[in-house]
């Protein structure tokens, strides 16, 4: 009755996390996983494709538009609902937390997806943790920045050295109960301020 | 200080979700003891599904949405009470400039006047299709949503089947002027400040107003989950008061400038004061240099523009009836009708002594002047009200309403 694999349509604007998702469900052992990025002519691919899984993202806003096609198109036959057929409130919740939702076209048992909504859950959440440690790796290196160039002005109006700059910065901070990157931010914007050369 | 009450809320970045970012940014909220937590969301489904499984007590929904949830035509249904209604009006029909010029041609005026405009869209569909062209394509945002059903009902009255002779799909509201400048739909019907995007890009006339198709008509409202609001009543009334002095405040004229300022930043809507001014005034720039002024554009106070009607819930049903979105019975009827709770609207706000309307129904289309209607307290006028083609909805005769066969308007 029902094929072996399942034909998994992942639409996720995102081609980074999309491929992450793609990945991780051809180690899972499912073969026919297409991805879309764009949901322009949209239709007429799930109509070449049959999948028997969509899975897409939450916060794509075409999601009212797929949800519409499903109701009205002949060629998807039965869509019936998303986050797996009205599963479990937990996976329900887990689904919605990771930003995945899930829409199960053609009256699917739901054991035979739930790894499916599974394993793409834990790559959203594996991207959402390496996008998060990406921006704070990148406001690290800002924070490095202006802490140097508010160094390199107290170096040259104060002849100091590049410890003892950074020592009357951190200092500053402290008496002031505020962030390093604070200081050096207003420091750096007051010499910008009175020489314009100097930003 | 800790607040009372924890509320969870979720809403969609469209000018009508006003009241309640001004009930959490102004302190109306504060005000009454409610930490009030506002989440964006992109899609109508998205606020659905997060009502259902709990993560919103409630939302910024479309009217038709919640009556939708209960009749269980959607995916993840859960029971949904509306108490408070968000506004009346604030829709327009924008087309694209070539579809305004054909328009044109065949007698369409920049007046906004919806059978003149319908009459002339008729005339341009018909020898469109007697060329053997493809049917124009409109947008709304949501099949359960007051704009696919203005737009279905101005349609069918002024002689056009929206079923068959123009095609409607979905596009989300962000993206409406960007698929009309590509020549991906003709027209779309949405809420502002997304059809005087298009104006200020020069890609789109406005043609026909909500406001004219139907005064004083319902759109957005306040959807709560039935099983919360059961557990917190005392939370529940607290936002109630909250909103209805929220709404107050986004009506008042001296507070616009403030208003338009809060809604352009980029955790609501992202786009600039100036774009808000026409829904605020009423003053719309239609397109090519014209413009006009329309009489109750948007209402978010005035005209007991938050009382949750069964009318106007019962008119949604059927809507849904009349395009086949679900079959009528007496059972469906009562679970449209009780799914709008101005019982609690009342309890809520009657400690106030603000003006309440005596009933909790209304013959929609009756009051052809503004007229003072009885209630406790202090003066509330309603109406206008009625729809372009002068027919009547009777709540009390749903079954009448239904079975008119010639939906089409009288020529002339």
């Amino acid at each position: 009755m029902t094929r072996k694999s399942l034909a998994v349509l992942v639409i996720d604007e995102n081609h980074i996390r999309a491929s992450i998702i793609e990945a991780g469900l051809r180690e899972a052992g499912h073969e026919q996983v297409t991805v879309v990025h764009d949901v322009a002519g949209i239709a007429r691919r799930i109509a070449e494709i049959e999948p028997d899984v969509i899975v897409i993202d939450l916060e794509n806003p075409n999601r009212d538009m797929l949800e519409n096609m499903f109701q009205l198109s002949r060629v998807v036959k039965r869509p019936i609902a998303m986050f797996v057929d009205r599963s479990d409130q937990a996976s329900i919740e887990a689904a919605v937390e990771a930003g995945v939702s899930a829409y199960v076209v053609d009256g699917l048992r739901q054991e035979r997806v739930k790894p499916i909504l599974d394993m793409a859950i834990s790559r959203f959440n594996a991207f959402s943790r390496m996008a998060r440690e990406l921006e704070e790796a990148r406001s690290e290196l800002e924070n490095r920045k202006v802490i140097d160039r508010a160094k390199g002005i107290l170096m040259r109006s104060r002849s100091l050295s590049e410890d003892a700059a950074y020592a009357l910065l951190r200092k500053t901070a402290m008496s002031q109960n505020r962030k390093i990157r604070e200081i050096a931010q207003s420091l750096v914007t007051a010499a910008g301020l009175l020489d314009p050369g100097e930003s | 200080m800790a607040a009372e009450h924890q509320i969870n809320a979720g809403f969609i970045p469209l000018f009508d979700s006003a009241v309640l970012v001004a009930a959490s940014e102004i302190g109306f909220a504060a005000r009454e003891g409610i930490d009030l937590t506002l989440s964006r969301e992109t899609s109508w489904a998205n606020i659905r599904d997060r009502i259902a499984i709990g993560h919103f007590d409630l939302a910024h929904m479309l009217g038709p949405m919640p009556i939708a949830c209960n009749l269980g035509l959607t995916p993840l249904a859960s029971d949904t009470i509306v108490p408070f209604s968000l506004g009346l009006g604030g829709n327009c029909v924008t087309v694209s400039n070539a579809l305004w010029a054909g328009m044109a041609a065949h007698g369409a005026l920049p007046d906004l006047d919806p059978a003149r405009t319908g009459r002339a869209l008729g005339a341009l569909i018909r020898e469109r299709a007697h060329a053997g062209r493809d049917p124009l394509r409109f947008a709304v945002v949501h099949p359960h949503s007051g704009h696919n059903y203005e737009l279905r009902y101005w349609l069918a009255a002024c002689g056009i089947d929206p079923s068959r002779e123009i095609e409607i799909v979905i596009v989300p509201p962000p993206f409406m002027a960007d698929a009309l400048a590509a020549g991906r739909i003709d027209g779309y019907c949405v809420g502002e400040p997304w059809n005087s995007v298009s104006v200020v890009a020069g890609t789109g006339h406005i043609a026909t107003v909500k406001a004219t198709i139907w005064k004083t008509s319902p759109e957005k409202v306040v959807g709560v989950r039935k099983a919360w609001a059961e557990k917190h009543p005392g939370a529940l009334s607290a936002l109630l008061r909250a909103l209805h002095h929220a709404a107050r405040w986004c009506q008042d004229p001296a507070n616009r400038g403030e208003l338009a300022a809060l809604m352009a930043q980029p955790s609501f809507l992202d786009l600039s004061p100036a774009l808000q001014m026409p829904l605020l005034t009423g003053h719309l720039p239609l397109g090519g240099g014209a413009e006009l002024a329309v009489e109750d554009f948007f209402l978010s106070f005035d005209k007991a523009a938050n009382f949750p009607w069964k009318s106007h819930a019962l008119w949604f049903y059927t809507q849904m009836v009349r395009w086949g979105q679900v079959k009528h019975s007496a059972a469906h009827m009562a679970l449209a009708r009780d799914t709008y709770r101005p019982d609690l609207y009342r309890a809520a706000l009657k400690p106030l002594g603000v003006a309440l309307p005596g009933a909790n129904a209304k013959v929609e289309g009756a009051l052809t002047a503004a007229t003072p209607v009885g209630s406790a307290g202090a003066s509330l006028v309603l109406g206008p009200d009625g729809f372009f083609d002068g027919r009547i909805f009777d709540p009390d005769r749903i079954d009448d309403y239904l079975a008119i066969s010639d939906w089409a308007m009288p020529t002339g």
